[in-house]
């Protein structure tokens, strides 16, 4: 299959004050894979992955340099739209986040905030993105209660479900099953092998056999740095760099 | 060595001991004072609250009858106070807390507010008179003492949205944003919906603090005796807070009327504490819900 | 993207809208602030062109309607000072132990009573807590202590501290409260008993905390008005004993108001009154604002 690139990141730089969060990042990524960084806390994967939607905007103080080209288009620069650019770009939190609405309410948000009023096309997108995030069976009858009662794995695929429920083009997960339980985690990583047909999904993790399970590509980082990248399979079995091998067999960490 | 280790030991939590008791003490006195203080009221009070205590006007210069002017005064006046209030109250609170970086404004605006907060009544009182009063021309009337008691609550109800706001967690504004919500949309659909009961909680305790108020309505609004009931904005007033002032102090019948004055401050500590209560028992149960 | 409605340009301009407005809305209560400094002064100041600042400030008789007329209202602010210093002698122990009392060793269910007692104690109006110190602690004290008058500075420091004690309370609890828990644990994973842990680290931790509060209680006892009219007595003089009458700031401008001849002189004084009063409170709120910005760290560095 030939590979189509999706996102190429172009020596970028991240400052938090006069603390350097990320230097020379390089990083390209191709659609309808997935691609896993991992690191030790505090590595800067997920600032990495915070800059993918401009949600570090939200932080005072801080300042990027370098470029994030999406399908060739520059999203560092100050003149992108974020609102439209993060609905282009997904993003799935470590803890599970519904808002304190029904399970309905919660998928149709995106779209309601991005000013579609069909109702028709909000009901029947809402049901393809929850039957999409392999929640539908489990919660098709009671989708006007709070989305609160519903378990941390079913909260967190309902975050999925919103998620996709504005047709992204690119899905970022920040450790999504970090505060799950292992079945519910399997749920998951199941389910990010079915969405990379339609998405190009980009996931932090500090479990390094779920990088294993679920992507293609793996990124290491390690202090601010992006060590080593290359195809899941080669890094797992015979990394280039004797930092990552360590950090993969455990040695450090 | 650890011989001594032991009476060591017992001097130790000894000392615990009598601190906690100071501890405990004092907890005890702050609230024997408010059980005598709430003893006396209701003990001398009650009997003087009647079906016609309650709805009729004052009568034979103020001897007998009722507080009802005062109790629609009071109810006029601090409902006044909200309505002015609690959108600029919201309004703040929001800018401050979604909106503002870490910087001098900031900084600024809220050293504003914390002094607005310590501003004395009776300054307020005497602000209202000369702004209100006579420069805006509304004379001594309720809408000048609704607007007095505004700006008096305003620094409550911009301190509790602030808490009821920064109780949201940041996880649903990221959600929003990250899902391609404006700002605004993020406020408006889910940061304020979120934040509605701890706002609504602030409002009571405005409305509260605006009720038991006397010195800033003394020059701006109250007076000592109304014939009839207000019928505009423009009007002059009673109020409870400043009817039990005037009772105590400035009547010729002041020992006849006691029982009156028991009685309106008993009403007025129902009202007053009443809102509070509502606001503490409703926050509790929020709190347990989260 | 085909049914979004939005282009981000409007997106933007609309969002900046929103924001200024916000921002605008918010400086009304600076705003607010500027203009009572404003209307004090400028109907405040007229009084000094009948009597200097010195001879207002430190002049020692207040008959503003005597005639010639005295405006000097040193009595009044020694009143101030002295019920708000002998009030906070009370309040500041209790104040503070309650709320180490609360923060520290009630249990939680204590706690959830003792707490809104002290809510409802600063929720109480102040003509409630004045009224009550007139009609029955005025003719406590007057029996038990044998002196001409149970309203005077001690039964208004009384009134005061209760009115206090719940602002010094709350505070401090807040700032005891937000020391780190590893610390504490820390502490007492050394050996050391809960007051031990109190004495050494949680109460020099808070300690800015603890301050602020304190200052803003005596802020609170400084500006508070109705109680001091009704139960400090209302003699101008400076007092010599614990049992005098005074006549505080707050009382004097309450009582005369009423009476002073629209923009006369004892108008202007009772303004200028109002000034110095204000100066002396927004003094404390700054002073408790620095503080508790200056040192707002609580943890390990502050010890």
């Amino acid at each position: 299959m030939e590979k189509s690139l999706k996102i190429a990141i172009k020596e970028l730089n991240f400052f938090y004050r006069d603390f350097k969060a990320l230097t020379d990042i390089s990083l390209d990524v191709y659609a309808h894979e997935v691609t896993a960084l991992i690191g030790p806390s505090g590595c800067g994967k997920s600032t990495m992955l915070r800059c993918l939607n401009r949600m570090n905007d939200l932080i005072p103080y801080s300042r990027v340099e370098g470029r994030i080209l999406l399908n060739e288009q520059n999203i560092c620069d100050p003149d992108v739209d974020v609102v439209s650019l993060r609905r282009r770009i997904g993003m799935v939190f470590q803890k599970p986040n519904p808002f304190p609405k029904s399970i309905f309410e919660n998928v149709a948000y995106g779209m309601r905030v991005n000013g579609i009023k069909d109702k028709a096309y909000i009901a029947q997108q809402v049901e393809t993105s929850i039957k999409a995030a392999a929640l539908w069976d489990e919660v098709k009858d009671r989708i006007h209660e709070s989305a609160l009662g519903l378990s941390g794995g079913q909260q967190q695929r309902l975050c999925i479900a919103r998620a996709m429920a504005v047709k992204p083009d690119v899905l970022l997960m920040d450790e999504p099953c970090s505060a799950l339980d292992p079945i519910a985690t399997q749920k998951i990583e199941e389910l990010i092998h079915q969405l990379k047909k339609t998405y190009t999904i980009i996931i932090v993790t500090h479990n390094m056999q779920q990088a294993a399970r679920v992507s293609d590509i793996t990124a290491f980082f390690y202090l601010g740095k992006l060590i080593e990248t290359d195809v899941t399979d080669t890094i797992f079995t015979r990394p280039k760099l004797k930092q990552t091998e360590d950090y993969i067999t455990g040695r450090f960490g | 060595m650890y011989k001594n280790l032991n009476r060591t030991q017992k001097r130790r939590k000894l000392s615990q001991f009598i601190m906690f008791g100071f501890f405990r003490v004092s907890a005890a006195i702050n609230g024997i004072a408010l059980l005598i203080i709430f003893y006396f009221l209701v003990a001398r009070g009650w009997r003087a609250i009647t079906w016609t205590f309650l709805t009729q006007p004052p009568m034979d210069s103020m001897t007998r009858g009722g507080i009802l002017p005062c109790i629609i005064g009071t109810v006029c006046l601090s409902l006044g106070a909200i309505i002015a209030a609690l959108p600029i109250g919201v309004a703040s609170a929001i800018y401050l807390n979604e909106y503002a970086f870490q910087g001098r404004a900031l900084r600024i605006i809220r050293l504003g507010i914390n002094n607005l907060a310590g501003v004395p009544s009776v300054v307020f009182g005497l602000f209202g008179l000369a702004f209100f009063v006579v420069y805006l021309k509304m004379g001594v009337s309720i809408l000048a003492g609704a607007l007095t008691l505004g700006v008096l609550t305003l620094p409550v109800i911009i301190g509790a949205t602030e808490e009821a706001l920064r109780a949201v967690p940041e996880t649903y504004r990221e959600a929003s944003l990250g899902l391609g919500a404006t700002k605004w949309q993020t406020i408006y659909r889910v940061v304020l919906p979120t934040a509605l009961p701890g706002i609504l909680t602030g409002g009571i305790l405005g409305l509260s603090r605006a009720a038991g108020e006397t010195a800033p309505i003394m020059f701006t609004a109250a007076v000592f005796f109304t014939p009839s009931l207000p019928s505009s904005i423009f009007d002059e007033i009673m109020a409870l807070p400043y009817h039990i002032y005037v009772l105590a102090t400035a009547g010729t019948e002041i020992e006849a009327t006691r029982h009156l004055q028991y009685g309106t401050a008993l009403v007025l500590i129902v009202l007053v504490l009443g809102l509070n209560l509502m606001a503490i028992i409703y926050r509790a149960r929020l709190q347990k819900r989260q | 993207m085909e049914k979004s409605s939005h282009t981000g340009k409007s997106r933007y301009r609309t969002e900046k809208i929103i924001r200024i407005t916000f921002f605008c809305i918010s400086l009304a209560s600076i705003a607010t602030l500027a203009l009572i400094t404003i209307f004090l002064f400028m109907e405040g100041l007229p009084i000094f062109k009948e009597v200097s600042v010195k001879d207002f400030v430190f002049g020692q008789y207040w008959y503003p309607t005597d005639e010639p007329p005295d405006f000097g209202i040193f009595p009044l602010i020694i009143g101030s000072l002295s019920v708000t210093g002998v009030s906070s002698l009370i309040s500041i122990p209790l104040g503070v132990l309650t709320a180490l009392y609360l923060a520290e060793s009630a249990s939680a269910s204590v706690r959830q009573w003792v707490k809104p007692v002290v809510e409802l104690m600063a929720a109480l109006p102040s003509v409630v807590i004045g009224f009550f110190g007139m009609v029955i602690i005025a003719p406590f004290l007057q029996e038990v202590f044998d002196v001409p008058t149970g309203l005077n500075l001690f039964n208004a420091s009384l009134m005061l501290a209760f009115m206090s004690i719940p602002t010094i309370c709350s505070i401090s609890e807040d700032a005891i409260f937000s020391v780190p828990t590893e610390l504490k644990e820390a502490s007492l994973a050394l050996g050391a008993t809960k007051w031990e842990t109190i004495s050494r680290v949680i109460l020099p931790a808070s300690l800015s905390g603890i301050t602020t509060a304190i200052i803003l209680g005596m802020s609170r006892a400084i500006g508070e008005t109705m109680v001091v009219l009704m139960v400090a007595g209302g003699a101008a003089i400076v007092p010599t004993s614990l049992f005098d009458p005074v006549r505080p700031m707050p009382a004097s401008i309450a009582a005369e108001m009423a009476e002073a001849p629209f923009r006369g002189d004892h108008y202007h004084a009772l303004f200028a009154t109002a000034v110095v009063l204000f100066l002396f409170t927004l003094l404390f709120n700054l002073a408790a604002d620095h503080i508790s910005h200056k040192y707002k760290q609580v943890g390990a560095s502050t010890l």
